[in-house]
């Protein structure tokens, strides 16, 4: 291995033909893990050659952003890394506390040396000599990343060594400055942090975090270049990405899709088929009665508006909502949105790292509002106290847990409005008993579980 | 000009800071404090300097901004 690290111009590496068309990131068929050999076989080698320079210079032609939720330029935070003296941290983040999205789950136990590939290229461009991959307690998947980080030791393939470090099982565990804190061997708590930038490490030194699926990307785009990664997406948000998908029928998948392809072709939305005057829209797993965009952070959006859009920023950003980490949910006809909204709002109530007042204050009191406004006739109190208090934790906290909150709150509100109003007269359309969006099983979160 | 920000997990609700600074901080009905989005004008700048140095839980600054 040389220390430089380059990429090849335009012509892909010896005997790795360019991947077609989508999946990228998985095989094209079934869901076997792929091994080092099946890897390589398919992709060839990491090439190195030419230094951080022409690596940034690469991701930044590509225009790949963190597919971890903000979708921050990758080829901005690579820049600053390779600046940063001494050597940055070099983390890539498998949390995925969001319990709607099993996508990085999925990448990792699947496709895992893509990950470990881009993670080489990060620590590479930041001049790290380790590395550390953050993933999600799971002993078979933790298992499967020790086999594989095992299996390039032996080959020989990598210059940083990377370390397996668990994540809590909790929402806010793949929150930046959360990990950040847990590196540094205190509790996956987020971190108050005024300055821009890399997020810091005490003391002095940075650290570079990446979404593992960003780092996957990135293994692609330093084997294809940048004009290959933007034959999918869109020309502002070009590359594919993975989304997790919650048909109606309560099948679930994860899918690697171009950015911008429609929401309507992603659910099979039919909104010209739907009930003139009726509130649903049919879809590939049914009736739909609402559409999550960006998970429980996300915001809710009408059936026949999803219809609509298209999977994108530019889209979707001004509406208030984003593509987040690629969630996207079809409430089916039948349920009620205010006692599915309620039920996560209790959730993500006790999912607040209970550091800021406003937030470990005020979120409960918002979910209490809500299972009110969920109920029979919940009067007018809960709804004005809802909105006062969610004006008075917006903002407020040292991460985004309230503001993503009270988005996803208020969205329910907007989307519902009509349920409310049945709720007033003591009425309900939700049927179905079982609960559709979902949350971790089992014994609610402890103050003790953030290590 | 200047900005007074508080640190929300050092912030304990103390209270001191709306207690000095009442013209640009109040108290949410939890007693943590909500401070006026604005530079601090320039008449009140000692009384932001006490209001900051008086905060128990060391969760009040005063920043530069452009």
């Amino acid at each position: 291995m040389t220390d430089s690290l380059t990429l090849p111009p335009a012509a892909p590496a010896p005997g790795a033909a360019r991947p077609p068309g989508l999946p990228r990131l998985l095989p094209a068929a079934g869901a076997v893990p792929v091994d080092l050999r099946a890897h390589l076989a398919r992709h060839g080698p990491l090439r190195h050659a030419g230094g951080p320079g022409r690596l940034v210079a690469e991701v930044a032609a590509a225009g790949l952003t963190g597919r971890g939720g903000a979708a921050f330029p990758l080829a901005r935070k690579l820049a600053a890394a390779a600046e940063a003296r001494p050597a940055p941290l070099v983390a890539g983040n498998g949390a995925e506390g969001e319990p709607a999205s099993s996508k990085d789950g999925s990448l990792l136990w699947i496709s895992p040396h893509l990950v470990l590939d881009g993670l080489q290229l990060a620590a590479e461009a930041a001049g790290s000599r380790t590395a550390v991959l953050y993933v999600r307690r799971n002993q078979r998947l933790h298992g499967r990343l020790a086999q594989a980080i095992a299996e390039r030791a032996a080959a020989g393939i990598d210059a940083a060594r990377v370390d397996l470090v668990p994540a809590p099982d909790r929402f806010l565990a793949g929150e930046e400055s959360a990990l950040v804190t847990r590196l540094t061997g205190k509790p996956a708590r987020p971190a108050y942090r005024p300055v821009r930038g890399l997020p810091r490490l005490a003391p002095g030194r940075t650290a570079l975090v990446q979404n593992v699926e960003t780092l996957a990307h990135l293994a692609l785009i330093a084997r294809y270049g940048a004009a290959w990664f933007r034959l999918a997406g869109t020309e502002a948000e070009p590359g594919s990405m993975l989304a997790t998908l919650h048909l109606a029928d309560g099948r679930t998948s994860v899918t690697e899709v171009p950015l911008g392809i429609g929401l309507a072709d992603l659910l099979g939305l039919d909104p010209r088929a739907a009930d003139p005057g009726g509130d649903s829209v049919p879809s590939a797993g049914g009736p739909v009665r609402a559409v999550l965009v960006g998970g429980y952070h996300g915001v809710w959006l009408p059936p026949a508006e999803a219809a609509r859009l298209p999977l994108a920023n530019a889209a979707l950003r001004p509406l208030g909502a984003a593509v987040g980490a690629g969630v996207v949910a079809a409430l089916p006809a039948g349920r009620c949105g205010l006692a599915e909204t309620a039920r996560v709002a209790r959730y993500l109530a006790l999912e607040s790292a209970g550091q800021c007042g406003p937030c470990f204050n005020g979120l409960p009191r918002i979910a209490a509002a809500l299972d009110h406004l969920a109920g029979p006739r919940p009067g007018q109190r809960a709804r004005a106290d809802l909105e006062r208090w969610a004006g008075l934790v917006a903002g407020r906290g040292a991460c985004h847990h309230p503001d993503g909150s009270v988005r996803f709150i208020r969205s329910a509100l907007r989307v519902f409005a009509a349920e409310a109003g049945l709720h007033d007269r003591g009425r309900c359309t939700g049927t179905g008993p079982e609960p559709f969006l979902p949350l971790p099983a089992g014994r609610p979160a402890s103050d003790a579980d953030w290590s | 000009m200047e900005k007074l920000r508080v640190n929300p997990v050092a912030c304990a609700g103390h209270g001191a800071c709306a207690e000095l600074l009442p013209e640009l901080i109040t108290l949410d009905e939890w007693g943590y404090p909500i401070v006026a989005d604005q530079p601090v004008p320039h008449g009140l700048r000692r009384a932001a300097r006490r209001a900051v140095s008086s905060c128990p839980a060391l969760a009040l600054a005063l920043s530069r901004v452009a």
